[in-house]
């Protein structure tokens, strides 16, 4: 069996400013086997070297979202990382996400994601279709957000937008998982609630510049920049930049947000 | 266990973990658009070379003014400035251009290349402040679904000139008779490019039907919706397809224009 050396982040929240606190990067040696993932090796180096490691998993098949962290500086599941696509000449490195704040080791504190998610506008359907208080959609008019209903919540997204991971404007952009979430209700058949000026606004969908990071981590394969924010983006564009349509929407006595 | 301490971690331009080669892609968006953009730029100021027998060049389509059999309205504008050397592409190349620098693929193509903001994913900038496109001057960026409109009617426009490009004349007795050259095929393609670029347009596809939630009720709409669509999954693809097809039209011409390629009839 092939020995490979894994450099992981250790450290804890001693320190304000995440990784720039107290941590730092071990080495750990182990021997790997065909058809391991990064979350296998973490576990076996947790079992036999470092007994005290904190890493958050689950479902161990990519579903539940819990493993999240940065391989070789590339935010990924854990559990869905062969080993056999990495360059194991070299030690792999693996990081926490560095967008949010560190808890300890791999583990970091996403609950900002949750709270955020709050503040955005609920579902809020048309009155009802039927008689019975049931409505009727076309399987055509829910397709297109159902790509968004993939979304595991992992956070890779969020971790490798730069927006949020660089810049640390948290508190003027919601980041791309929760501008899918939004385009989910937004762009759903039956909903008639109203979150453009949200958008613009509070969730800050201008900051993104389309650098399709996003889509790239992704584990579903969401395509959430051309999907979901640019279709966000062009809806407010009608709203908010569009001249032509501002002009049409006064003309037909419509009020604006 | 060897130990390695990392807790200088700062946002240095260009400091990541990943050990692949990020640096490659945004160099060649780079070295590619500065390229197109330089022989462009050069070919809008040469303002001769651009027509050859039925063929005119995408770059100066529409001539509006100019002395080309292919002018539409008439010679050199009289009130031309002086001080501006005169060609007719430049009364009408703004249009693409603004369209492609708009256009929401290369906005994030040259970001990345252009501005490192960022130079990859999960590579740092070192910049400290960022708007995004929510101030000026990126805001302006929203004018893209105007820039769409007008690269519809230009797609038209270049449709027409490869019907125009079918028709030759006979330099000695005058009189035209269908034909395809070469050079037909190369206007044929550079349109076809242009249209898938187009056609993918986010833009368009949000003109066409993204911005109502049902379109069940409008099965053409959805239909031509759905087209939009499929285009633009291959967007980037198309992009660079008619990227480089129009500057090789643009050459193609030129270097029959001046006798360095022979356009070779194939009907």
């Amino acid at each position: 069996m092939e020995t490979v050396t894994f450099q992981i982040w250790r450290g804890g929240p001693a320190r304000r400013g995440g990784l720039a606190g107290g941590g730092k990067l071990v080495d750990y040696s182990i021997p790997v086997s065909e058809g391991m993932v990064v979350l296998d090796a973490v576990h076996k180096i947790q079992a036999e070297q470092a007994n005290d490691l904190a890493v958050r998993w689950n479902c161990k098949a990519g579903k539940c979202g819990s493993c999240s962290a940065e391989i070789n500086g590339i935010p990924r599941l854990m559990c869905m990382t062969r080993l056999k696509d990495l360059p194991l000449d070299k030690p792999v490195i693996i990081q926490p996400m560095k967008a949010f704040p560190l808890i300890r080791d791999l583990v970091t504190d996403v609950s900002w994601n949750f709270r955020v998610k709050k503040t955005i506008k609920p579902f809020r359907p048309r009155a009802a279709d039927a008689a019975d208080g049931t409505w009727r959609i076309a399987q055509s008019d829910i397709d297109r957000v159902q790509e968004f209903r993939k979304c595991i919540e992992c956070f890779l997204c969020q971790d490798v937008c730069h927006v949020l991971r660089e810049h640390h404007l948290q508190d003027e952009f919601a980041g791309p998982r929760l501008l899918v979430y939004t385009a989910a209700l937004e762009m759903h058949p039956l909903d008639v609630e109203d979150r453009l000026q949200d958008l613009k606004r509070a969730q800050g969908i201008g900051l993104c510049n389309i650098t399709k990071c996003c889509t790239t981590v992704c584990p579903e394969e969401i395509r959430i920049t051309d999907n979901a924010i640019i279709p966000m983006k062009e809806r407010v564009a009608d709203r908010y930049y569009d001249p032509l349509k501002r002009l049409f929407r006064a003309l037909r006595g419509r009020k604006k947000n | 266990m060897n130990e390695v301490d990392l807790s200088g971690i700062t946002r240095r331009f260009g400091r990541t973990a990943r050990r692949d080669a990020w640096w490659v892609k945004p160099l060649i968006v780079f070295l590619c658009l500065s390229s197109f953009v330089i022989y462009v730029t050069w070919a809008a100021f040469q303002g001769k070379n651009y027509a050859y027998g039925p063929y005119l060049s995408p770059l100066y389509s529409p001539e509006l003014f100019g002395d080309s059999p292919h002018r539409w309205l008439g010679p050199k504008p009289g009130g031309w400035p002086s001080f501006l050397p005169w060609s007719p592409a430049l009364l009408i190349l703004w249009a693409p251009g603004l369209f492609r620098l708009t256009c929401y693929y290369y906005r994030g193509a040259y970001y990345k290349a252009f501005l490192v903001s960022p130079a990859a994913c999960s590579v740092s900038e070192g910049r400290r402040r960022y708007t995004g496109e929510r101030a000026f001057p990126l805001v302006l960026q929203n004018v893209h679904r105007y820039l769409m409109y007008i690269a519809l009617i230009f797609l038209v426009i270049l449709a027409h000139d490869v019907w125009t490009a079918m028709w030759f004349t006979d330099t000695r007795t005058g009189s035209s008779s269908f034909g395809i050259g070469v050079g037909t095929m190369v206007l044929a393609a550079n349109v076809v490019f242009l249209a898938g670029y187009t056609f993918g347009c986010h833009s368009l596809r949000h003109w066409v039907g993204g911005i109502k939630d049902r379109l069940s009720g409008s099965p053409v709409q959805r239909q031509i919706y759905r087209c939009a669509g499929c285009f633009n999954r291959r967007h980037m693809l198309w992009a660079w397809m008619s990227l480089f097809w129009v500057a090789f039209t643009d050459i193609y011409v030129r270097l029959c224009a001046t006798g360095v390629w022979r356009d070779w009839r194939i009907i």
